[in-house]
């Protein structure tokens, strides 16, 4: 058990620190390290909880709890949840406070020009490796293109793309 | 203490002075009102927190001014972890130091756990019944393309100069399509994006 807790605790305060573009980024290393490395939870199990993760409100640092939760119980969660947010939050502290007297500076504007272009190709690569892990069939995959281009294309809240996505695959179930 | 000014992305020039203008006296929030605001914010994020943090923190709270929030944003993005727990941080820091941080995380993350928690247990009672499962498969494939989506959108939004698109293909290219380890990646593309973004403004490639 506590060994479990340790490997948690050091899988995603590492991803924690390389997360340049926020969860999405590192979804499909998490899923990696979840089922391949760690053999914690199978391949339609990780795509459940994310789906689960991604119905409830707020960050969507909660698959990362979800996961722990699912992996070891409440002591899980807890471990994961800090490990998740404890790196980053504690660099986010540090660099806020050390980038608001060095703001201004081309410095700050070189690290902001560096990294956020960095982020968002790491994030457009995620999408591209979630729907490989996810998408099972035709349909699935006209699931996932419909809600990227419902969220490219409308400012409607995009649960209504989860709703619909949700709806849709069950509806298939009974038609094949 | 005091915030500094950063600006969005891409963007070096004019309105600093404008700016300056806008950004008035650091308020009185109390670590209760962090608390309740990010509360609110965890609970009605559905479908990402981003929107709401805005709608709360400068609509309906004046905590900050439209540009105070985009610059707090900004800075979360460029930094690992989700951009809005780290605004969360920066805000929770300007009005109430270290247990300001404490208090907005708190509320942050509080409901959304709660009812994550509960709706797994909902689904392990359930697991078994087909149209569940479908169900679920059909919104996993509906979250990947959410992220998918938002990556686009964002890239839209933003607004990149060529040296970052550059940026932007090295990473996809090193992850989408020869699918290397991130970690690795990380570590070598981002001291590599920085060399290219100041040769890029030595030579000036930007536009």
């Amino acid at each position: 058990m506590t060994g479990v807790l340790a490997d948690l605790a050091r899988t995603f305060a590492t991803l924690s620190l390389v997360s340049i573009g926020g969860i999405n980024v590192v979804l499909p290393e998490i899923r990696h390290q979840v089922v391949d490395v760690h053999g914690w939870m199978s391949d339609a199990v990780f795509a459940h909880t994310f789906a689960i993760a991604s119905a409830a409100p707020g960050p969507n640092v909660i698959v990362v709890s979800l996961i722990g939760w699912q992996v070891a119980g409440w002591a899980g969660l807890l471990v994961a949840t800090l490990a998740i947010m404890l790196p980053s939050c504690a660099l986010a502290f540090v660099a806020g406070r050390v980038l608001a007297r060095w703001s201004g500076t081309t410095a700050v504007a070189v690290l902001k020009d560096a990294l956020v272009p960095l982020g968002l190709g790491l994030m457009l690569a995620s999408g591209v490796s979630l729907m490989r892990a996810v998408d099972r069939d035709v349909v699935t995959i006209a699931i996932s293109l419909a809600t990227a281009a419902f969220v490219v294309l409308s400012r409607r809240n995009p649960l209504w793309a989860l709703a619909a996505g949700t709806i849709a695959n069950i509806i298939t179930l009974h038609l094949f | 203490m005091k915030f500094g000014l950063f600006f969005k992305a891409g963007s070096s020039r004019p309105a600093d002075a404008r700016a300056m203008k806008e950004i008035g006296p650091v308020k009185e929030i109390s670590k209760g009102e962090l608390f309740l605001g990010f509360l609110k914010i965890g609970l009605l994020g559905f479908g990402g927190v981003g929107p709401w943090s805005r709608h709360v923190i400068v609509e309906e709270r004046r905590w900050l001014s439209d540009r105070e929030f985009a610059e707090v944003l900004g800075v979360g993005q460029m930094l690992p972890g989700p951009n809005t727990m780290n605004a969360a941080v920066l805000v929770g820091d300007r009005f109430q130091g270290p247990a300001g941080v404490a208090a907005s995380l708190l509320g942050m993350m509080t409901m959304p756990l709660v009812i994550v928690t509960a709706l797994a247990m909902v689904y392990d009672r359930f697991a078994a019944v087909p149209e569940v499962n479908a169900g679920l498969t059909g919104a996993a494939a509906a979250a990947a393309g959410l992220v998918l989506g938002t990556a686009l959108k964002m890239i839209r939004n933003v607004g990149l100069a060529s040296v970052a698109w550059l940026i932007l293909a090295l990473a996809f290219v090193a992850m989408a399509v020869f699918g290397w380890p991130l970690v690795p990646v990380v570590l070598v593309l981002a001291p590599v994006s920085i060399l290219v973004t100041v040769l890029g403004r030595k030579l000036g490639w930007r536009t």
